[in-house]
């Protein structure tokens, strides 16, 4: 168990290297940082004292060691649009897509857990149709569009939820749903296969032979093993709805981090772009890091040796 | 001695893509308290769903009808799904043949071993604990109370069928359903599996129903033998008849195959049965075996009952007795 | 040995594997219909300019935001409306598929090549391989997609190679995932391992032996995949740094159809509905040929 936690932790540690150096480089596929940094209207001497001032003249590799030493330490530079440093603009940003993303995955489970082991206790009844038909209509449902569905339904025909803003939770409401529906389909999925494989095995045979009850048979032996994968895919599935947060955040109009990347592209603002990605990477690693320990521990056969 | 299984005419069908299967098809057999039964037969033969279905634990598409199906005076397939559930496990339990696969990886031998008698009787974990202990230590587990923290996957196959044998016994059943409990076993461990088998059996007076294709292992164990093809018993007797005195050709075939230390001259051929067995689908007349048999004729084409031959053993043959006697003599020698 | 009949063997021999996979085919309604509403939406693309009523790039905003003909309004002329610069509504929509096909097609070109050689290499030699394989596979699923995908077109600019570009290297993780573990299992068959035994060469081995076995898996992730670049480039398109105006993008129709959410909402219902529509079809008919190819007792 530690020897695979260390590995493990060891891989996360060389990817976000990675990720690191391809979030930096990042700043240099955007063109002279310099010029970009001086503004518009900036003579020729000014660009060569930012130039300095920032170390732009030094080997890509030295600024890259500089920047990752810097970043360990929690500077990730200074906002070109804000002035600001922006570790400050992020962890403003940060708890609005955060709160998002815990709503929207709580949403998802809670609704394609239950959902998809009806469906794999009943196969081919009508609550399995009801759950396959959510689960290929909604990976189909382009989430920009479906928002501005539901905001014509909510908002301007019925007036019930207000289609901007984050003041109350009644904001969060529609933001949440479009940002689980993406993940819904997948927990349904995986909780059905993995609760029909489950349900098919001897040692479901062996508890239904001892005369446990139903309910038994199907919480205790069957989902317990079931469960096991979709613990590691709310990891990455809540990896991903940060990053799936730019378009939410961005018609709804929340001020979260999402909204923040969106609008710093637009303004050519690339520490923060930068800042941001190397956020919601660092992010997914650890998430996904502690998933496949919590996972490792789950199971006994890694557990103990 | 009282019958605890009555089994009359007991039939599965499943309904499949290519039209209606047949794997068991018209049954009828009792088992006596404390004895041993043995259904041998090919794999494919529908020994197994029959064993499951005596316990009604076959997916629901599986239609079992049958015209009596009793056990210990009750009708099974009268139960309701609850009375079944207090049912297996209490008084009639299972043991499986994949040892690897049949408990569950997640929870540790003494969980799943304590859960049985806490399902079915009201005691304390501390009491069925004790008893997990005391049968591990029956079933011929060294350090059973160390046993019970662990899991499946640190145990050798042969411990987790002692763990499985143990598991049947929590309730102290009337009735065990093992289901080729020793052949994804080594040799030398088999042979120990059925050894406990046949001594837990003398001790707790229970009746077992062993389903095998081992004929090995229908010797060491069988007071009776019911040997079974496409879904029919041919031959039924008890093991010194059907071992001494085969005369269903299928019988014969079956023995032909192995071969006897002592008897069997070295260099000498094995025999083996030509053929395959029939597909199950659909209706079908007439004998299974006539297109493997090497003694079949017209009169096959028509259904065969199974008919006395002497006392307790029955045939499902058309040949007469004198044909089957000499044959029977034939095979023998 | 006489008379013995043969006919209950004859029945042994049952239809043929090419029979049960045509008549699977058959019997799958859902494969059927996607398949069925993929054809017409190409034919739609392909035959664009031979059905588009008008040029969509033409202007005239003397008509801007007619409704479409079933809205107070609406006429023949213009069947679903025209938008804010009163260019057929239709016939954008038209072009729009072409666009959404090229860019399908396109990303899981590159997606699939990418993913596809490094999962059949990962899975085919294991060891050191697999582990680069899977530590690439690891950084690229930790780099949020949307954002650098946005990101990098706002660097090079938004046009429709540089999407499909952007795309294709981004989304050959499934590929290389679900290659992987295929030709894990696959490479520890008996023939496979004969082939090895008799010194085929490994190039040999991977085209005449696992490829043909690990096609089927190679499909479906094309297609999936497929309907995830679509969704991703009308997002990006959404949000402005995709495939740029003029062209006729759904995800761009919808943008643009944005501003007058309050007050024409079919504006965005259209194009949405087209999207929804060719990614339902994508999706049925990958989630019908992994059905009808599985083996069977697999759901």
């Amino acid at each position: 168990m530690l020897i695979y936690s260390l590995k493990r932790l060891l891989l996360a540690i060389l990817v976000a290297i990675t990720v690191s150096f391809i979030s930096f480089s990042l700043l240099f596929l955007a063109g002279d940082p310099a010029i970009a940094m001086a503004g518009e209207g900036a003579t020729d001497q000014d660009i060569e004292n930012i130039r300095q001032l920032y170390g732009f003249d030094k080997p890509v590799l030295v600024q890259y060691f500089d920047w990752l030493l810097r970043a360990i330490g929690g500077n990730l530079g200074e906002s070109f649009y804000f002035k600001t440093p922006v570790v400050h603009l992020i962890a403003e940003h940060m708890p609005v897509t955060m709160t998002l993303g815990a709503m929207g995955i709580t949403f998802a489970l809670s609704l394609a857990v239950p959902l998809g082991v009806l469906a794999a206790i009943r196969p081919n009844s009508i609550i399995d149709r009801i759950a396959l038909l959510i689960s290929v209509s909604g990976q189909a449902l382009p989430s920009f569009w479906f928002a501005l569905v539901l905001v014509v339904i909510f908002t301007v025909t019925l007036g019930w939820l207000p289609a901007s803003g984050s003041d109350t939770w009644l904001h969060f409401l529609m933001p949440t749903v479009v940002l689980s529906y993406y993940a819904a389909p997948a927990f349904m999925r995986l909780t059905r296969a993995g609760m029909l494989d489950v349900l098919g095995s001897d040692y479901i045979r062996t508890a239904r032979a001892k005369g446990l009850t139903t309910k038994s048979v199907f919480l205790k032996h069957a989902l317990r093993n079931a469960i096991i994968p979709v613990v590691s895919l709310a990891a990455v599935q809540f990896g991903f709805m940060l990053g799936g947060s730019v378009i939410v955040e961005s018609i709804f109009a929340l001020n979260g981090a999402g909204s923040l990347a969106w609008e710093s592209i637009g303004r050519n603002d690339f520490p923060t772009v930068q800042g941001l990605i190397l956020v919601f990477a660092l992010i997914y690693i650890v998430l996904t890091f502690l998933a496949d320990v919590l996972n490792a521990w789950l199971d006994p056969k890694i557990r103990i040796g | 001695m009282t019958n605890i299984v009555e089994v009359e005419n007991l039939r599965v069908k499943i309904p499949v893509s290519a039209g209606m299967l047949n794997p068991v098809r018209g049954l009828t057999f009792e088992i006596k308290k404390g004895e041993t039964l043995c259904v041998v037969g090919e794999s494919g033969s529908g020994k197994s769903l029959s064993a499951f279905s005596l316990m009604k634990l076959l997916p629901k598409i599986a239609d079992i009808s049958a015209d009596k199906m009793q056990f210990m005076g009750r009708d099974i397939l009268k139960m309701s799904p609850s009375e079944l559930q207090n049912m297996r496990g209490n008084r009639m339990a299972m043991i499986f043949q994949e040892p690897m696969t049949a408990l569950n990886p997640s929870y540790t031998i003494g969980n799943q071993l304590v859960e049985v008698l806490r399902r079915h009787q009201n005691v304390s974990v501390k009491e069925a604990t004790e008893r997990a202990i005391y049968l591990l230590e029956k079933v011929g587990i060294t350090a059973a109370a160390s046993r019970l923290s662990q899991y499946p996957h640190q145990l050798s196959g042969g411990l987790r069928q002692r763990v499985v044998i143990a598991m049947a016994l929590m309730c102290g059943p009337d009735l065990i359903i093992a289901d080729e409990p020793t052949t994804a076993l080594d040799v030398t461990i088999q042979a120990q599996i059925l050894h406990l088998l046949k001594e837990l059996q003398e001790e707790f007076e229970m009746a077992i129903l062993l389903i095998t294709h081992d004929l090995g292992v229908v010797a060491r164990m069988a007071d009776r033998v019911a040997v079974m093809y496409a879904g029919e018993f041919v031959e039924t007797g008890t093991a010194e008849q059907v071992f001494k005195q085969p005369v269903h050709p299928y019988t014969q075939g079956l023995l032909s195959c192995i071969p006897v230390p002592g008897k069997t001259a070295r260099g000498s051929r094995l025999g083996s049965i030509p053929g395959i067995v029939p597909s199950l689908i659909g209706d079908m007349r007439g004998c299974a075996f006539r297109s493997r048999c090497p003694h079949a004729n017209g009169a096959c084409h028509n259904n065969v009952p199974l008919e006395k031959w002497s006392d307790d053993h029955f045939k499902r043959c058309v040949l007469d007795d004198t044909a089957l006697t000499s044959i029977a003599k034939e095979a023998i020698a | 040995m006489t008379d013995v009949t043969h006919s209950i063997e004859e029945e042994d021999f049952g239809p043929s594997p090419r029979e049960i996979l045509k008549k699977s085919i058959l019997a799958h309604r859902s494969l059927l219909l996607g398949f069925g509403a993929i054809v017409i939406i190409v034919l739609a693309a392909l035959l664009a300019p031979v059905l588009a009523p008008h040029d969509p790039y033409l202007q005239d905003l003397s008509i801007r935001f007619t409704p479409p003909v079933w809205q107070d309004g609406g006429s023949w002329e213009h069947i679903l409306g025209t938008d804010h610069l009163g260019r057929d509504y239709l016939s954008r929509l038209l072009y729009g598929a072409r666009i959404s096909l090229t860019i399908g097609i396109g990303a899981v070109l590159i997606s699939g090549t990418i993913g596809t050689t490094l999962g059949v290499c990962a899975g085919y030699f294991g060891g050191r391989v697999d582990m680069v394989v899977n530590y690439l596979i690891t950084v690229r699923l930790s780099m949020p997609v949307v954002l650098v995908a946005l990101a990098i077109v706002a660097i090079f600019g938004g046009s429709l190679n540089i999407v499909i570009m952007v795309l294709g290297f981004l989304l050959w993780d499934r590929f290389a995932v679900v290659m992987r573990s295929s030709t894990m299992q696959v490479r520890n068959m008996d023939y496979v391992q004969s082939a090895q035994a008799v010194g085929c060469s490994t190039l040999r081995i991977v085209l005449t032996e696992i490829m043909p076995n690990i096609m089927n898996n190679l499909i479906v992730v094309a297609t999936l995949e497929m309907a995830h670049a679509i969704l991703l480039e009308a997002g990006l398109s959404f949000l402005g740094l995709g495939v740029q105006p003029p062209l006729p993008s759904w995800g761009l129709m919808v943008a643009e159809g944005k501003e007058m959410l309050f007050f024409e909402p079919w504006l965005i219902m259209i194009p949405g509905a087209a999207l929804f529509i060719l990614i339902l079809s994508i999706n049925l008919m990958g989630d019908g040929v992994r059905d009808v190819t599985a083996p069977a007792g697999k759901n």
